[in-house]
């Protein structure tokens, strides 16, 4: 109130009561009921329906099956081979997607945080993956990794390779190719982040450490470090849950093969809806992963709580 | 509040505190307030006395910018060389692919859909976080804790989760097959980070100039109007080009409500082509192209305020 005590009247303090006069204590309510309305129809009662369903026999194509056979979805998971398998895929994938993004992220916006000629430019370039959709990735990435279209038939044609050589069909490849496609629209989200954090360092904290002598790397591992640790952590579990969660890159670039190799559990409980339409038995897989994420995520959390606190 | 909740607050606010100060746009003050101190060198930001060597800013670039745009250049190199042609530069252009894909393979349709989805959900998602946000960022209630709480939390729902129920209600309500159940499930996906997104950009707005209006006579509606909306232009702009980039590319959700080919969106049409036994490479990449053109745009727009619009209260991916 610097700025506009001065137009203010005297009794300036009064509007500040108005905020919770009797007849605006609904307001806020109101104000939120559209966005309550479509989340309690459109998330959370389907998230219900989800446990129930999960009890259920329940397959659209198939309507004289259906019906209540208890917790025989869940038993028939823990006998399925695809489900441990795609779990084991799954964190796999997370793993290696979160910390090659944020090591690559973090360098990237290192070096877009200096100040250079083209700076503008190049950080709008750097950053357009994030914007590109999985579909489009995989378009992109399919016709780079294509026998006939590909690099390695232009690599063939210059003597490197054999011509045919497919990474996707092969499962030691395939999980490569996917990562790097992935990679390529996943590392602006962690450079945008922690660009937008690294802003708001202070120059003096590094003109200070300057004077006393610390060298570049000094600096970066006692102020840069310390400093970008929430959005660290925020932006890797905000990531791994989306990279958890999300299936159309690999519904669409491998399919979940070659052999299942890339099927990862969120991607497995789509193929059972979307093709199979198995509804009973696809809602005990997802609820299977629902509360394995949430298991993580928490963990995640306390475990970078527990770290803090302790140094 | 649960620990997620403490730690997505505590976050958004040191994040929204800092980044009010230095945007991306403030680069020019911190460089004016360096020169003065060191006469008579370039001056290149509170940088000059820890200045990087060239090599290591243009060095690492280059690499990734090839990374980043080589991708691209191939997607582009397909889509207007001629059919049969390899090399390497799209030399004779052609148009032929995207004439292919926009009447053959029925683009033009697709395109349209997505345009109508992709605005319908802007709209939707703005106006209701816009309310939403307004009501969490002024006012004390009773279980705005638990509220806030709530939308953090389903950002942890996947969104093959909701495949299922939301495609039997859809089924019972007759809106399955037609292009509003997208614009419903896209909304709903996306409206909590929304509304958290858009607390956080009116917080950031000081509640004086609110007061002032409301002295002068204002309701809470038209003082909102006059004093804040003005003011909150980059934060709208923010979240209705998040809305549009993710409804323009949401995929799994047009996948399994639509199932008629004059419904289908851009992504799903792309899917369909990418799964045929004979792809046509060419109009496979002009399709591919007509897919990102539109978010290219937008997001050429908004780059700019992307680094605070992410910074000012939550994250999206």
């Amino acid at each position: 109130m610097t700025v506009l005590s001065t137009a203010a009247p005297p009794e300036a303090g009064a509007p500040r009561q108005k905020r919770n006069r009797p007849r605006e204590r609904w307001t806020p309510y109101l104000l939120l009921a559209p966005a309550g309305a479509l989340l309690a129809i459109f998330l959370i009662y389907p998230i219900g329906s989800v446990v129930y369903y999960s009890l259920y026999k329940y397959n659209v194509t198939k309507p004289w099956d259906n019906g209540f056979i208890g917790l025989e979805n869940y038993a028939a998971m823990l006998r399925d081979d695809l489900f441990w398998q795609s779990l084991r895929f799954t964190g796999q994938w997370v793993v290696v997607e979160v910390s090659l993004q944020l090591v690559f992220g973090l360098a990237l916006a290192l070096v877009i945080n200096e100040t250079f000629v083209g700076r503008a430019v190049s950080r709008a370039m750097v950053f357009s993956p994030w914007a590109v959709s999985g579909v489009l990735t995989t378009t992109i990435w399919l016709l780079i990794y294509n026998p006939t279209t590909g690099f390695g038939r232009y690599l063939a044609d210059a003597g490197v390779g054999a011509y045919g050589t497919s990474l996707l069909t092969e499962p030691g490849t395939a999980f490569w190719a996917a990562v790097l496609a992935e990679l390529w629209r996943g590392v602006p989200f962690f450079a945008i982040l922690i660009l937008a954090d690294l802003q708001s360092i202070s120059g003096d904290l590094y003109e200070a450490a300057e004077v006393d002598g610390a060298g570049r790397f000094r600096r970066f591992w006692s102020i840069t470090l310390p400093h970008l640790r929430a959005a660290i952590i925020l932006s890797t579990l905000l990531r791994a849950v989306w990279e958890f969660n999300n299936v159309d890159l690999l519904y669409t670039l491998t399919g979940g093969g070659p052999g299942n190799a890339t099927m990862t559990l969120p991607l497995y409980v789509a193929r059972k809806a979307v093709d199979a339409k198995e509804f009973g038995y696809g809602s005990a897989l997802t609820m299977s992963a629902f509360v394995i994420l949430a298991v993580c995520s928490v963990t995640y959390l306390w475990l970078a709580r527990a770290g803090r606190e302790t140094e | 509040m649960t620990p997620v909740a403490r730690t997505a607050e505590r976050n958004s606010d040191q994040m929204t505190s800092a980044t009010v100060v230095t945007g991306p746009e403030h680069d020019t003050t911190e460089t004016g307030a360096a020169g003065p101190r060191r006469p008579g060198r370039r001056p290149t930001g509170s940088a000059a006395a820890r200045r990087v060597p060239r090599w290591a800013i243009y060095l690492p670039l280059a690499a990734y910018l090839l990374f980043t745009l080589v991708p691209f250049y191939w997607i582009l190199l397909f889509a207007f060389r001629e059919t049969g042609s390899t090399a390497l530069v799209p030399w004779p252009l052609t148009f032929e692919h995207f004439a292919t894909v926009w009447n053959g393979a029925g683009f033009g349709v697709f395109f349209k859909n997505s345009v109508i989805i992709a605005v319908l959900t802007v709209l939707l998602t703005t106006v209701i976080a816009l309310a939403g946000g307004y009501a969490l960022a002024r006012f004390r209630f009773r279980g705005k804790n638990a509220c806030m709480v709530l939308m953090l939390c389903t950002q942890f729902v996947p969104g093959a989760m909701m495949l299922i129920p939301l495609f039997d209600i859809f089924r019972t309500t007759h809106l399955i097959n037609t292009l509003w159940s997208i614009v419903v499930a896209d909304a709903v996906f996306h409206l909590p980070l929304s509304i958290i997104l858009m607390a956080g950009f009116i917080r950031n707005i000081p509640i004086e100039l609110e007061e002032a209006s409301w002295v002068d006579g204002c309701g809470r509606f038209s003082g909102f109007r006059m004093t804040v909306l003005p003011l909150l232009r980059p934060g709208v702009v923010a979240i209705s080009s998040f809305a549009f980039i993710s409804s323009w590319n949401n995929f799994l959700f047009a996948l399994m409500f639509l199932n008629s080919q004059d419904q289908f969106t851009i992504p799903v049409g792309l899917s369909y082509m990418l799964g045929e036994y004979s792809v046509d490479f060419g109009a496979l990449a002009a399709g591919g192209v007509v897919a990102v053109v539109p978010v290219v745009l937008v997001f050429a727009y908004v780059q700019r305020f992307l680094v605070q619009g992410l910074s000012a209260g939550g994250v999206k991916g």
